[in-house]
């Protein structure tokens, strides 16, 4: 198990190292920093000094080295637009974009389990073919259009829910949260459910699927001729076998969800981090780009590395592919 | 765009050319069954002929249209904001209505479906063609260049889709002049949707290779000096063309998705030559004003467009799965 983990981690950290090595690519070889940096009147004597003190004259390996040094402390350096330390900046950003993907990852538990469930029991029948339907509709339709929709009907003809912004946000310590006011609420509705709309489709499919597949295990038809009602077999006894692959999924689609949130973010004027990537792409405010990408990649990674490391921790067989296996198994 | 499409298509012919006399009897078969399937599946029958109406309309754009959208000669701004023609307001020829310049709406949507159509045909032509090159090579010869093929890919993996693709395009246009910028900005989509889809079809072919190249079939080629892109080509490639197919579906329509949400984000196509993406954030400007015709029609054209396309994947997937035959 030991060496299964620090297989893994080194795994994940040389994953890391390489988004790093992209990251830092981008920053220094794409547009010259100084220039970014420097208002147009400094002389080439100041240009010069910045250079020397950025360390902009050491070596490749040198420079590349601090970067990592500097990103793992969460140091990665100044905005280039606003003057800010960037990673203030995305501090500032976190908790909105967090929120949202948090309710939406509810929200698609919450409506996707039922309906997994409800198409697995009634397989064939009329109600479970339309949502098996509406389920591939759900996945093809693009997140901003769901997003935009959702505006002209709730916000522009109904007159219901705010289209953009956070709403009124309240301080809990440095976090700055919206779900205790009531106007922070009611902004979160259209933009989580433009979020989870692909989420729940997703859900919803792996349910039905594990769910036909554990309706036929034994245990389920002993249930049934023990006499347990239908709606307790599937409900209780069935569910509750079919919700590891769930929460796996879940948790790795976190990664993703905060990733397209940003385009959520767009349609909604979520003051979000994903808002704040666009605009410094826009912009081209290559600290903030960098960072938002390490981030990003960071959970991304180290989400796909606990489950992994869970899953090995769970189920023996799957600890080390190199030794046993090959022997046992063939 | 007509040139495009040039560009990215010989890569996938010399896999293609090989395989009629193989394929001739066993996929009449395989065609058949597929036939008979997909007569049984009406959503598959309706989606493919809206898939067929859609590109047919995209690609006689020029001849069907009431105007050239792009002709700013041909725009006339007393023609603008001009509601759908079953609104009381509506005039003939803009049977969707037309924007804030006078466009027809409908002309620029089936304008914009072509440029959608073939970025995203594009870029899943460039995916496959890197995927199935790496991955045969990968899977094929294994040692340090397998590792080095497929950690590349794990690094590509472990970064969300639309943040690689976002930055490659932030990048490419941010470092080319603008002249260059609006030019290239549909080869540079293609490329910033392909670059994260290749590992896909890779590591399924590299599978497949790594099975096939230990059997006896293999090896006897081998003694015989068949030369090695000989066998990968003509016995290894043909043994997962089935899974192939199905993911270059499904990955066309998340092109399509993918083009859109870039587009829309503003680091896609730009407003003179635009995709459906393009116009849907031109439209969505206009969302609070009234003009709700300018962003829903293009809105409901691109979905019309994906939900065909994985409809008859996720049909493909089923029809061609031999565990549920």
């Amino acid at each position: 198990m030991l060496a299964f983990l620090i297989k893994r981690t080194a795994n994940a950290a040389f994953v890391m190292l390489a988004v790093a090595l992209l990251a830092f690519t981008i920053f220094r070889f794409f547009g010259d920093p100084v220039e970014m940096m420097v208002n147009e009147q400094a002389t080439q004597a100041d240009r010069a000094e910045l250079r020397e003190r950025l360390g902009l004259n050491d070596g490749f390996v040198t420079q590349y080295t601090r970067f990592v040094t500097n990103a793992v402390q969460g140091d990665f350096g100044i905005s280039y637009r606003n003057q800010q330390d960037v990673m203030v900046l995305i501090g500032d950003r976190f908790p909105a974009t967090f929120e949202l993907v948090l309710v939406a990852t509810v929200i698609s538990l919450v409506v996707g389990i039922p309906l997994g469930v409800i198409t697995a029991v009634h397989r064939d029948s009329r109600l479970a073919n339309a949502l098996q339907l509406g389920s591939i509709v759900g996945v093809s339709l693009p997140s901003f259009v769901v997003g935009i929709m959702l505006i002209l009907a709730f916000s522009v003809t109904l007159g219901w829910l705010p289209a953009f912004g956070r709403g009124e946000t309240v301080d809990v310590g440095w976090w700055s949260t919206g779900l205790l006011t009531p106007s922070g609420r009611a902004a979160l509705v259209l933009p989580a459910i433009s979020l989870s709309t692909f989420q729940i489709t997703l859900v919803m499919r792996l349910v039905r699927a594990e769910m036909l597949e554990t309706l036929r295990t034994d245990y389920v038809k002993f249930a049934r001729a023990r006499g347990v009602p239908a709606a307790r077999v599937q409900w209780v006894h069935a569910l509750r076998n079919c919700l590891m692959p769930v929460i796996t999924l879940t948790g790795m689609q976190i990664g993703n969800l905060i990733a397209f949130a940003l385009v959520t973010e767009t349609v909604f004027q979520w003051p979000g981090m994903g808002l704040l990537f666009i605009q410094a792409v826009t912009f081209v405010d290559i600290p903030v780009m960098a960072a938002y990408l390490m981030l990003v990649s960071f959970i991304f990674v180290a989400l796909n590395t606990a489950v992994d490391v869970t899953y090995a921790w769970v189920d023996p067989r799957l600890r080390d592919d190199t030794a046993k296996a090959g022997g046992a198994n063939g | 765009m007509a040139d495009l499409s040039m560009t990215t298509e010989p890569t996938p012919v010399p896999a293609a050319t090989p395989m009629p006399a193989r394929r001739s009897r066993l996929s009449r078969m395989r065609d058949s069954d597929l036939w008979h399937s997909f007569r049984g599946h009406p959503s598959a029958i309706f989606a493919a002929c809206l898939l067929a109406l859609v590109a047919l309309t995209a690609l006689f754009a020029p001849l069907i249209t009431p105007q050239d959208p792009y002709d700013l000669s041909a725009l006339e701004l007393w023609n603008a904001e001009i509601p759908p023609i079953w609104n009381a307001d509506g005039q003939m020829p803009y049977l969707l209505g037309t924007d804030t310049q006078g466009r027809d709406i409908l002309s620029a949507i089936l304008y914009g479906s072509r440029i959608s159509l073939v970025i995203g045909f594009a870029s899943v032509m460039v995916a496959l063609a890197v995927g199935l090159t790496l991955g045969l090579i990968a899977g094929y010869f294994g040692g340090w260049i397998d590792n080095v093929i497929m950690r590349v890919g794990d690094v590509l993996l472990s970064m969300p889709f639309i943040l690689i693709a976002i930055l490659i395009t932030a990048v490419a246009t941010a470092s080319l002049p603008t002249g260059l910028k609006d030019v290239l900005a549909a080869p540079i989509l293609i490329l910033a949707i392909a670059v994260p889809s290749w590992v896909q079809y890779a590591r399924t072919v590299r599978a497949s290779a790594m099975v096939e190249r230990k059997k006896e079939y293999v090896q006897a080629a081998r003694l015989i000096r068949v030369k090695s892109w000989r066998i990968m080509l003509h016995h290894i490639l043909p043994n997962c063309l089935t899974p192939i197919l199905v993911a270059a579906t499904l990955n066309f329509g998340l092109a399509i998705l993918s083009e859109a949400t870039l587009s829309f984000l503003g680091v896609g196509m730009p407003p003179d030559q635009p995709s459906l993406g393009t116009l849907i954030r031109i439209g969505n400007q206009y969302l609070f004003s009234g003009l709700w015709w300018i962003v829903v029609f293009p809105a409901v054209q691109l979905c019309l467009i994906v939900v065909s396309v994985n409809m008859i994947g996720d049909w493909l997937r089923d029809a061609l799965n031999p565990k549920l035959r």
